[in-house]
């Protein structure tokens, strides 16, 4: 064999030979390196399912009826989480009321009028950062603004704050939500309502927004389960974690499920961890609730294009 | 043809109000620009109320103080302010989390957009979705009732609350969102590219690391420091499972105090206002949002600097 032909493009049979000998030893690196990729989906998962089962089999021997229809005690066997259930229905109902307006009409602004212009792109970017923020900062400016800045009309630390401090927390959710909803419509729908003298409004209410409704929904609902997990802000603004009393109005104090479970978790007693794993399979299960209802719409919307 | 007009108008007598339509659609416009304004009312709301206080706080604690005081003690009665006793915490409790994150997140990332078959994915993307959705008071549980027993039992001088615990959780909280910024990231990168590695002969993890990889860094990268910032951000593991024991230092067996869990503290014991404890969180509040906003924006940055654009 000449050492010019070794040189050439086309490959001598010995270095083919090296190339085969060398497969196996790529293969076996090719298979190593699917298992760990397989293997680190799997410890997510494993994680996960440890996590639920921990939970459950810590939680469900305390969880019954009484719990659920009980007022917090300093006596673990009494104590339950109707203040909390009741303190988070109340700051749910007005998250919803104030962001789906608000979270919904700033969409469609932003996607159906807005021009191009410099101060559309500002508040693009604002938003994107504002998902950003840290949420106990938000905490910080509803302590600010809130509790004390605006303490005449929301009364302090009330289920009002709260509720929007955490509206301003999921606004950048459900603003994004809207605005890829309303992208989904096809544009020819617009143009035909356009063309036929419609203004800019009625093309949006009667034909956009019926179609992007589903899709709508589903963002608001999920952005609202994140809500309700929500524990910082509400810890920074002042919830109270001792709330003998249902919530009587806007101006009540408050405590939700989350920061129930967080005060029973951090006492040392093994009775009152029971019964915070009992709050957060009461927790989840609300959770749940919601994230499937979002599903059923989203699949619904699905079907229906 | 009368027939199909509606009602009794005679034909040629109905009119669009178009005058009405008109002023509907200014009014719609100005209340959903407001409504639009109101996200840019929060940034300046979070901006204004954090400066405000923080420069009531230097007016009490010098700056210099603030950054070079080796303890962290302003509820004693020798009042110390060395905010880096609460941020080596933080950095500490991120970094390990992050070294979890990033490995777990990623490999998840490939396994769901390489090998999994879409009936397997349709399963595992809702699995990664659901553990990206649970609350974090109830990671805190977790981290705190679970993780550290187990830990204890290999670490035998584990304390009750310590950074490693809270530090692995967390890692496992941010490992989704790793994961679905990834996937995003190595879904766009066109096939013809990896079609081109395997032609030329390679196996496929060869193409994964050589050829996927480099052309989704960009997105990666960005997925790794929103995690980042995500972990500094984040509130109620560290509080639960980290402790409140303000240490200097990054030693992650021992119990400190992150940040976030210092705002808490104070929050719980209701802090009258204009009281210098009160002025504190606002400045450990300052620190943290100036750290994730250079976090997210360098990270929007290196998107826009380094993404492989391809037809």
């Amino acid at each position: 064999m000449d050492v010019n032909d070794s040189r050439s493009a086309v490959a001598s049979p010995r270095q083919t030979d090296r190339f085969r000998q060398n497969l196996p030893s790529r293969y076996s690196r090719d298979r190593v390196f699917q298992a760990s990729a397989w293997l680190a989906t799997g410890i997510a998962v494993a994680v996960l399912v440890w996590l639920l089962l921990t939970i459950l089999i810590d939680g469900v021997g305390t969880l019954n009826w009484t719990f659920i229809t009980s007022y917090p005690s300093r006596k673990p066997e009494q104590a339950g989480i109707l203040a909390a259930l009741a303190g988070t229905l109340w700051v749910m109902v007005v998250v919803a009321a104030v962001t789906f307006p608000v979270g919904v009409g700033a969409g469609i602004y932003l996607e159906e009028f807005a021009s191009d212009s410099w101060l559309t792109r500002l508040i693009e970017i604002n938003i994107s950062n504002l998902a950003g923020v840290p949420s106990i900062i938000y905490g910080l400016l509803g302590l600010a603004a809130f509790v004390r800045l605006m303490e005449p009309v929301t009364g302090g630390r009330s289920v009002l704050s709260g509720a929007l401090t955490l509206t301003l927390l999921i606004l950048p959710v459900v603003i994004v939500a809207t605005r890829e909803a309303l992208r989904a419509v096809s544009n020819s729908i617009r143009l035909a309502g356009l063309a036929l003298g419609a203004t800019q409004w009625q093309v949006v209410w009667n034909h956009v927004l019926p179609i992007a409704f589903p899709g709508i929904l589903t963002g608001v609902i999920l952005a609202l389960s994140r809500a309700i997990g929500e524990t910082a802000p509400l810890i920074a603004i002042g919830a109270l974690t001792f709330i003998p009393f249902l919530p009587e109005g806007l101006q009540s104090p408050f405590t939700v499920l989350p920061i129930q479970i967080y005060n029973w978790i951090g006492r040392p007693q093994d009775e009152f961890h029971a019964i915070a794993a009992s709050g957060i399979i009461v927790l989840m299960a609300v959770l749940l609730l919601m994230n499937t209802l979002a599903i059923y719409l989203r699949n619904r919307f699905q079907k229906s294009l | 043809m009368t027939a199909e007009l509606p009602g009794d108008i005679a034909p040629g007598s109905w009119h669009p109000n178009r005058d009405r339509a008109r002023q509907v659609q200014t009014a719609v416009k100005v209340v959903c620009g407001t409504f639009a304004a109101v996200s840019i009312l929060t940034t300046l709301g979070i901006v204004a109320t954090l400066i405000f206080e923080t420069i009531e706080f230097l007016q009490a604690v010098s700056l210099w103080q603030f950054l070079t005081d080796t303890k962290w003690t302003p509820l004693f009665a020798s009042k110390q302010f060395g905010i880096f006793v609460l941020v080596s915490a933080t950095v500490t409790i991120s970094v390990i989390s992050v070294l979890v994150a990033l490995p777990l997140g990623l490999l998840a990332a490939i396994c769901l957009s390489e090998y999994a078959t879409p009936r397997v994915r349709r399963i595992l993307k809702p699995v990664l979705e659901i553990l990206a959705g649970i609350p974090t008071v109830v990671y805190g549980y977790f981290a705190l009732l679970t993780v550290t027993p187990v830990l204890k039992t290999f670490i035998p001088e584990l304390g009750r609350f310590n950074a490693l615990s809270a530090s692995l959780v967390l890692g496992i909280m941010i490992t989704p969102m790793v994961a679905s910024l990834s996937e995003d990231a190595i879904s766009a990168v066109p096939r013809s590219l990896k079609d081109g590695a395997y032609a030329l002969g390679s196996t496929k993890h060869e193409t994964i690391l050589s050829v996927v990889l480099p052309a989704a860094l960009s997105g990666i990268v960005a997925s790794l420091i929103l995690a980042v910032s995500r972990a500094i951000g984040e509130t109620m593991i560290v509080t639960l499972a980290a402790g409140a024991n303000p240490t200097l230092g990054f030693n992650p067996l021992v119990p400190v105090m992150t940040m976030t869990a210092f705002i808490v503290q104070v929050s719980l014991g209701d802090a009258a206002v204009g009281t210098l404890e009160y002025k504190t969180i606002f400045a450990v509040g300052m620190t943290l949002f100036i750290m994730t906003l250079t976090l997210n924006g360098f990270s929007f940055w290196f998107v826009c600097r380094f993404r492989e654009k391809y037809e």
